[in-house]
C-alpha cells in the first residue's frame, strides 16, 4: 500500500474520518444524514452513492481545474455534480430498484449536498485530479461513517432490525422490545450526531471550536463600555 | 489481445481520417485557441459552458438510454410481483412473469359505466399514465375528491384471477394522498365484491416504520375477511355504528387503536396504524374513495349479480 499511496493520498484518505470529518467537524451534510439513516441498507446505498459522486466529480473538476472560468465556477462545478449524480441515480434504478424505491429523492438530492461542493470548491479547484479524487474518497468515507453509526442505532432501537433482519424481538409480534417511534423520525438523528459530535470533541479536544464572543456577567457588564 | 490491437488499429484509422477532415482542423485550431485564451474571456466562458454542456448532455443520455430497458423491467416485475402478492399468489423464488402471465388476466374497465372497455389493449394500457392526459382522464369535483388525487383517468385496469373459468379474486388499483406521499397499491376482493382478500401498496413514501407499515404484513393480514359496503346490518343499526343512507355505500375505515372483533361493525373495521393517524385516514379516504361510485361501485355491482359485466 504505501508504495502506491504517497503522503499527500494517505493523509487526504484518513484525515476526513475522525480529525476533519465533513458531517463532525465541518457540519456539512446534514440534511442526508437525518433522511435516509433509519435503515441501514438504504444508508449503505446512500454512502456508496455519494462517495462515488465525490469522487468522481472532485476528478473531472480537478481535471479542467486550469480552464474553469471564474466567473461561471460554480454552476460549472454544480453542472459536473449533477450529470454525475442523474447517472447514479439511473444505475440505482436499474441495477438496485428496490433500494432506489425506498431513497427515491434523497440520491438526486446529492446534488445539494454540501459535501460534494464543497470538495470541490476547497480542494478540487486547487489540486490535480488523482489527490482529487482520493480526497473525495476520504471525505464520502467520513460521511459514510457517520451514517452508518447514526443508521446502526436508529435502525436498531426504532424497529429492532438491522439491515432488515430481526435483532430484537418486538412486543407486537410476542417479543420484549417495545420499539422507540422517535429513533425513525428525522429528529432523532440530530441526537444522535449531536452525541458523536461531543464524543468525538472529548476525545479530540483541539476540535473545540474556539469561543467567538463572551457572555459578560453583570457586574462586568456595567462597566465594560468604554 | 488481438481485439485491443484490432479497435488500436481501428482508432489510428478513425484519427488519420479525423486529421486530413478540414473541419476537424478548424476545430483542433479553433479549441487550441479558445484554451490559450485567458479564462476570463467572454469567449472561453461562453465555449467552456458550452462544450461542459455537450459533454454532460452526453453522459446522461447515455445513461438514461443505455439503461431505460433494465429500468422499464425492473417497473414492471415489480407491478407483477406485487399484484401476484394481493392475489395471494406469490411463491417465494418462482418466476414472476410466468406465473403472472398464467394466473392473471387484465381488464380495462370503463369507471362511469362499469362495463369492460374491450377495444384496448390491457397489457399496454397504463393507467397512472393516462390519468395524466387530459383526453384520457375526468377531473374530480372537489367535494367529491375524498382521497385528494384532482383527476382520474377514465378507463381503469383491474385484473382478475380465475380459476377453471370463474373469478377467484378480483384485484382493484387504488391511490390517494396519505401524509407526504400518494400512496398507490391494490384492493383484492372475493367474487362477491364485498368481502377483502388483501390489500398491498407499491408505491409510497410516508414516514419509515409509522405510515410506512402499509406494507407489513402483519398488518395487511388484518384486512382479510373484512367487509367494503354496509351492509342491513341490524346490530351495526342500532349501536349507530352505520346509518340506513350507509348501507350500500363503501363503510370500511381505519380506526385508532386496535378492532374488537366481536363487536358489531367490526368487519369494516381494521386497525389504525400507530402513530400514523394521518397515513391512516388517507388509506381509509383512498379505499372508500376507490369503492364509491367515482370508483369502482359500478363495475362491482355488475359483478355481483348474475348478470355479469358487459363487454
Amino acid at each position: 500500500m504505501s508504495a502506491v499511496l504517497n503522503d499527500e493520498t494517505k493523509k487526504v484518505l484518513t484525515t476526513p474520518l475522525v480529525n476533519d470529518n465533513p458531517i463532525t467537524l465541518q457540519v456539512l451534510g446534514i440534511c442526508s444524514a437525518l433522511a435516509v439513516t433509519s435503515q441501514m441498507s438504504t444508508s449503505l446505498i446512500m454512502a456508496l452513492a455519494l462517495t462515488l459522486v465525490t469522487a468522481f466529480s472532485s476528478a473531472a473538476i480537478s481535471a479542467i481545474r486550469n480552464h474553469i472560468p471564474s466567473s461561471i465556477r460554480i454552476i460549472v462545478q454544480m453542472t459536473i455534480i449533477a450529470s454525475l449524480v442523474i447517472v447514479v441515480d439511473q444505475i440505482l434504478k436499474a441495477f438496485a430498484y428496490e433500494v432506489s424505491k425506498q431513497l427515491s429523492v434523497f440520491v438526486g438530492l446529492i446534488i445539494t449536498n454540501c459535501i460534494v461542493m464543497g470538495r470541490a470548491e476547497g480542494y478540487a479547484m486547487k489540486n490535480p485530479p488523482l489527490e482529487s479524487f482520493m480526497d473525495g474518497i476520504g471525505n464520502g468515507l467520513g460521511y459514510s461513517l457517520i451514517l452508518i453509526i447514526v443508521a446502526f442505532f436508529r435502525e436498531t432501537l426504532g424497529s429492532g432490525k438491522l439491515l432488515g433482519i430481526e435483532v430484537f424481538k418486538l412486543a407486537k409480534d410476542g417479543g420484549w422490545y417495545d420499539p422507540n417511534g422517535l429513533m425513525l423520525l428525522p429528529p432523532s438523528a440530530f441526537f444522535i450526531i449531536g452525541l458523536i459530535i461531543w464524543g468525538v470533541r472529548q476525545w479530540k479536544p483541539n476540535q473545540v471550536e474556539k469561543v467567538e464572543f463572551k457572555i459578560m456577567s453583570i457586574a462586568h457588564g456595567e462597566g465594560g463600555h468604554h | 489481445m488481438l481485439d485491443k490491437k484490432m479497435s488500436c488499429k481501428h482508432l489510428e484509422g478513425i484519427c488519420a481520417a479525423l486529421d486530413k477532415n478540414e473541419h476537424y482542423q478548424k476545430f483542433k485550431a479553433y479549441r487550441d485557441k479558445v484554451l490559450a485564451l485567458g479564462n476570463d474571456s467572454l469567449e472561453k466562458t461562453i465555449a467552456i459552458a458550452v462544450s461542459l454542456c455537450l459533454v454532460c448532455a452526453v453522459l446522461v443520455s447515455f445513461a438514461a438510454v443505455a439503461l431505460k430497458p433494465l429500468q422499464v423491467n425492473n417497473k414492471e416485475a415489480d407491478m407483477k410481483k406485487n399484484i401476484l402478492d394481493v392475489a395471494g399468489l406469490l411463491e417465494e423464488g418462482a418466476d414472476i412473469n410466468a406465473a403472472f402471465a398464467e394466473k392473471i388476466e387484465a381488464k380495462i374497465v370503463d369507471l362511469e359505466t362499469g362495463d369492460y372497455v374491450e377495444n384496448i389493449n390491457a397489457n399496454e394500457y397504463d393507467q397512472r399514465k393516462a390519468a395524466k392526459d387530459p383526453a384520457q382522464s375526468v377531473a374530480i369535483p372537489k367535494e367529491k375528491d375524498i382521497a385528494h388525487i384532482r383527476v382520474k383517468a377514465k378507463y381503469a385496469k383491474v385484473f382478475l384471477v380465475k380459476e377453471g373459468g370463474a373469478i377467484k379474486s378480483i384485484i382493484l388499483p387504488m391511490h390517494g394522498y396519505g401524509l407526504w406521499s400518494t400512496l398507490y397499491g391494490f384492493l383484492s376482493l372475493d367474487p362477491d365484491g364485498q368481502t377483502v382478500q388483501s390489500i398491498n401498496f407499491y408505491d409510497q413514501a410516508e414516514t419509515p416504520g409509522l405510515g410506512g407499515e402499509v406494507v407489513n404484513p402483519n398488518w395487511r393480514a388484518l384486512w382479510k375477511g373484512k367487509k367494503v359496503y354496509a351492509e342491513s346490518d341490524q346490530p351495526a343499526l342500532e349501536k349507530g355504528l352505520i346509518t340506513e343512507a350507509d348501507i350500500g355505500e363503501p363503510a370500511l375505515s381505519l380506526i385508532k387503536g386496535v378492532v374488537d372483533n366481536t363487536k358489531p361493525g367490526s368487519q369494516y373495521q381494521v386497525d389504525g396504524l400507530a402513530g400514523a393517524s394521518l397515513t391512516s385516514n388517507g388509506v381509509t379516504n383512498l379505499v372508500r374513495y376507490w369503492m364509491s361510485n367515482e370508483g369502482f361501485a359500478p363495475y362491482l355491482k355488475k359483478v355481483r349479480t348474475v348478470k355479469g359485466v358487459k363487454s
